[in-house]
């Protein structure tokens, strides 16, 4: 897949490694195919973003990795290897033993996502005392709690040992975030799968909160996958991109590359969307239509309704293909469109 | 929570309680019958013998008038007396309460413990067998009449099985004296286990026909609240954690989802402390309900007056120890 990588993922093997995923969820009007035939590689330390409009696929694609497909979803074929398990394979016991330990994950809205009923500190004691081996057998409760008012010092909460009792509803949004991350880092995963961890935030506090996680990736030595819809986010944040349209990767490569030279109509789109300083009277042009139903899809390339250049040999199942060094695209008129 | 909304409870009462006062005072008006005579009925008393008596007690004077006088003496605590027990109204009524109250407590408990776990593992296995049987038992529990099904418990325990008493409270042997009043308590702490015994066959039946259609309501409202709380982002973000899975349904899901089971409960259970006469009067229950029952039969009306009231006072009570209950369950919630 990757024949030639950058110098984040070089000599090393992947932590994370997807094949032909393919996710369904059967619906009235048939069946949903929101993952289709997905190929990633997460490397050792890096942090690889995500980035798609709602129903690309982006979100299911990452609920398949930690097993949380919410029903009546389920995964449907591919492979996953998540350092050296085999993820298809687990059952109940094996994901709980692999969630929060080494695979760990942030939502969206931290409102929702904390348990609005239970104090901030039994959220993160519970994970410590289901994982955390290296506590001591007696006073395993202070030890876990003093571990968790060290985690909320971590992700920058204020007098974390007084406010460790309140609940989420007494916390400003940043904070519920940062909560929520030092909640999903306090076993020191390998893995972080951060869901769009700012669109619930503003701007200021986005900067904040992504700062956050890059420093913690550093830190703790994890891998991060950035989903966002954000490509700004994605410029800044991320070693290495995968944009997803329509349940498919439609094109991959390194962050600085495929910004710089993006070569999929699409991603191109997406970029046009991004008003530059350079030239910030150049209209915004957005990409006209939407994404197609996700059923019975197939023989044809996913993006064709909305494509300027579609043309007839479009009409066909596209491969990804080599588009440069550590790119990949899925499109069969590159030439002609970048013309 | 402040005390400023105990006040406001308490302020709440005062018309409900004056409106309370004048349907019952005016529908006890309006029924016909007159208690004296139904006093007097088997000793031939004259015109005047009777009319004495209804001067006595103050029943030959206006309705409003007598209304007016209730009311004072209400405000002061004093409800009269009982025209048959020829004692205080309020030291009847408090001598029958435990025993309602000790039915009304089985039964809700009954109940909780019947339908939360119930509820529960129907929301988990949705469509399964287990929700099927839950619902299929729901049905039954809220269309059955509470006399039927009592009389059937009677005829299937009493009386072919003869496990359990037919009626009554206790066996008069076991008086034990009296700590909280609740029988099945006080024998425990007297360290009469024969009399707990005892005082438990009597309260089974009457508490489990209370229990049935009260646990059938409770069980839908668990459903599809844990449903409902089951969907929502948290449940997921706990099971992303990695925590067991009787954690994130009996810790994460339940303590949202008994929110509204418990607002439930708590007007069932107002409904059953002012509304268990028919289950009294099926197992000669010495209740209150089965005494305010008694009264209506014999226009005690100072009894049933004062008996309505204290059901109203229940009512509102036991809805603001829901609302507390509430922020405990809910701590965004602030009274």
């Amino acid at each position: 897949m990757h024949s030639t990588r950058s110098s984040v993922t070089e000599m090393s093997t992947p932590l994370l490694s997807i094949r032909g995923l393919k996710t369904c969820f059967p619906t009235r009007a048939g069946l949903v195919t929101a993952v289709d035939g997905v190929d990633l590689d997460v490397y050792p330390g890096e942090c690889l973003g995500i980035v798609g409009e709602s129903g690309s696929g982006k979100s299911v694609t990452f609920a398949s990795v930690i097993g949380l497909v919410r029903s009546p979803g389920y995964v449907a074929d591919g492979s996953m290897q998540f350092d050296g398990i085999d993820l298809r394979g687990l059952n109940a016991d094996g994901w709980r033993t692999l969630r929060g330990r080494d695979i760990a994950m942030t939502m969206q809205d931290a409102l929702t996502a904390l348990n609005p009923a239970l104090t901030v500190a039994e959220q993160i004691e519970e994970v410590l005392l289901a994982h955390a081996t290296d506590l001591p057998r007696r006073g395993r409760r202070d030890a876990a709690r003093a571990r968790a008012i060290e985690m909320l010092r971590l992700v920058g909460i204020p007098a974390p040992d007084k406010r460790i009792d309140d609940y989420p509803h007494q916390f400003s949004g940043g904070m519920r975030q940062r909560i929520m991350i030092a909640i999903a880092l306090s076993c020191r995963p390998k893995l972080l799968i951060a869901d769009e961890p700012t669109t619930a935030l503003d701007v200021t506090i986005q900067a904040q909160v992504l700062d956050l996680i890059s420093d913690l990736r550093r830190e703790l030595g994890m891998s991060v996958v950035l989903i966002t819809h954000d490509l700004g986010i994605v410029a800044e944040h991320t070693d290495r991109v995968a944009v997803m349209y329509a349940g498919q990767i439609v094109e991959a490569g390194v962050t600085r590359e495929l910004i710089d030279r993006p070569r999929h109509p699409y991603t191109r789109g997406l970029i046009g969307l991004i008003p530059r300083l350079s030239d910030l009277d150049a209209p915004i042009k957005p990409i006209e239509g939407q994404v197609p139903e996700l059923i019975g899809l197939g023989g044809t390339c996913r993006f064709y309704d909305r494509c300027d250049f579609r043309a007839s040999r479009c009409r066909t199942d596209i491969p990804m293909e080599a588009a440069g060094l550590d790119h990949q695209v899925r499109c069969v008129r590159v030439e002609e469109s970048l013309q | 929570m402040k005390p400023l909304a105990l006040v406001g409870r308490i302020a709440q009462l005062v018309p409900v309680l004056l409106g309370v006062s004048v349907i019952v005072f005016v529908m006890m008006a309006l029924t016909p019958g007159d208690p004296v005579e139904i006093m007097l009925a088997d000793q031939q008393a004259t015109p005047q013998q009777v009319q004495a008596m209804r001067h006595d007690m103050g029943l030959d004077r206006p309705a409003l008038e007598r209304f007016g006088v209730f009311l004072g003496n209400a405000l002061t605590g004093n409800f009269g007396l009982s025209f048959f027990h020829r004692r205080p109204v309020a030291e009847v009524i408090a001598e029958r309460l435990p025993a309602t109250v000790e039915l009304t407590l089985a039964a809700l408990l009954l109940a909780i413990a019947i339908s939360v776990p119930l509820g529960v593992v129907a929301a988990v296995k949705k469509n399964k067998l287990v929700d099927r049987l839950a619902a299929l038992g729901s049905l039954f529990g809220i269309s059955l009449p509470g006399f039927w099904f009592g009389i059937i418990l009677i005829i299937l325990f009493a009386v072919h099985l003869k496990l359990l008493p037919v009626s009554g409270r206790m066996e008069f042997a076991c008086e034990v004296p009296a700590i909280t009043t609740l029988v099945t308590i006080d024998s425990l702490l007297r360290g009469r286990p024969d009399c707990f015994a005892n005082a438990l066959s009597h309260l089974i039946l009457p508490a489990l026909t209370l229990a049935l259609p009260m646990a059938a309501v409770l069980t839908r409202v668990q459903r599809a609240a844990m449903l409902e709380v089951l969907r929502s982002d948290y449940i997921v973000f706990a099971q992303a954690k990695g925590i067991s899975r009787r954690r994130v349904l009996w810790r994460h899901a339940l303590k949202n989802a008994l929110v509204p089971t418990v607002t439930v409960a708590a007007i069932e259970t107002g409904s059953l402390l002012g509304g268990n006469m028919v289950v009294e009067t099926v197992f000669g229950w010495p209740g209150l309900g089965r005494l305010v029952v008694e009264s209506i039969f014999v226009r005690n009306y100072p009894l049933v007056q004062a008996a309505v009231l204290f059901y109203a006072v229940t009512y509102v009570l036991l809805n603001f120890i829901a609302d507390v209950l509430y922020t405990m369950l809910n701590p965004r919630v602030r009274l």
